[in-house]
């Protein structure tokens, strides 16, 4: 995977199709500290101790279609590539919790990418889910924020899907938009 | 999130979409893209982004969904075109720059593109069982 985007929306894919009806994704560059850090929080239906440690394997996935399961091996190889790390906290029922830190400077970090693109995705879903994204920058004690909730988003349309066209360009230029102001500011 | 104007677009929004979405849902076009790790690591996501981009220019209402994956990796990205009282036909491989023609010969001009409909021309080396249904 060419950018941390691509991952995120991988570990995203992996939530909903843990039947997550809620999903945090939080990405933090702190330039100060010299860190990326990025979370990913559903309340899907979790995993036990085996299956956390199997899916640290490529050759395991839970899906019946076919038989290797390269997600997360992929995402970890990335953050220990980068002076970080990948840790995963599931609990049987209540969900799961993703967490890879990597040093934002390094040479073989991949870069953030397209971020839009990956909410997007991640918004065509047919799923009812609630998602919440924040993407913070810290630079020079300054500390900036592009959030979106969909909870919001879903009160002012009403019955109106996300998926519906206009709907959807709206979206597209919201996010553009927010993440281009954090970049410039 | 800059809340009150862009929600209150949305309201706006709202009060448009409502008066044609039922005729529309019945109606409509949709086209689903396989988005699970193989849909991403071959590019799925650039894919959906040139369909929206596509229907966009040409002013095609169409429903635009993702799904995880279904199965045939190596077909990735997988983009699915299912309308009113017509097949569903699956494209393989679809990148980016096949978008425009798929949509133009597909959603506009109503003829399917056989040379890229998976399952339609039999493809080397895949055996019956994946055809679509």
């Amino acid at each position: 995977m060419r950018e941390i985007s691509l991952h995120i929306l991988d570990v995203a894919e992996n939530a909903i199709e843990a039947g997550a009806r809620q999903l945090d994704l939080r990405l933090i560059e702190d330039l100060d500290a010299d860190r990326l850090a990025i979370t990913v929080t559903d309340d899907g239906r979790g995993m036990d101790r085996d299956t956390l440690y199997q899916i640290q394997d490529p050759f395991f996935t839970t899906r019946t279609t076919r038989h290797v399961g390269l997600g997360i091996p992929l995402f970890a190889a990335t953050a220990e590539r980068c002076a970080g790390a990948l840790n995963i906290d599931s609990t049987p029922g209540k969900g799961t919790r993703l967490e890879a830190t990597l040093q934002h400077s390094h040479i073989d970090r991949p870069p953030v990418g397209d971020m839009p693109g990956t909410l997007l995705c991640i918004l065509m879903r047919e799923q009812d889910l609630a998602l919440t994204y924040r993407h913070t920058l810290i630079a020079h004690g300054t500390k900036r924020t592009f959030e979106l909730d969909t909870v919001q988003i879903r009160q002012a349309l009403g019955d109106v899907p996300l998926s519906y066209p206009d709907v959807r360009e709206w979206l597209r230029e919201f996010i553009a938009e927010g993440e281009e102001q954090l970049k410039e500011a | 999130m800059p809340k009150l104007k862009s929600l209150d677009d949305l309201k706006r929004l709202r009060e448009e979409a409502q008066r044609e979405l039922t005729i529309r849902q019945q109606t409509t076009t949709k086209v689903t893209v396989g988005m699970g790790t193989c849909g991403i690591a071959a590019g799925a996501r650039e894919t959906m982004q040139a369909i929206l981009e596509e229907l966009k220019k040409r002013d095609i209402d169409a429903h635009v969904a993702t799904v995880g994956c279904i199965g045939m990796c190596s077909k990735e990205p997988l983009v699915d075109i299912e309308q009113a009282g017509q097949p569903r036909v699956t494209y393989a491989n679809v990148h980016p720059e096949m978008v425009g023609r798929i949509i133009e010969e597909h959603l506009v001009n109503g003829e399917v593109v056989d040379e890229w409909a998976f399952g339609r021309v039999p493809l080397a080396g895949i055996g019956t069982a994946s055809q679509p249904e």
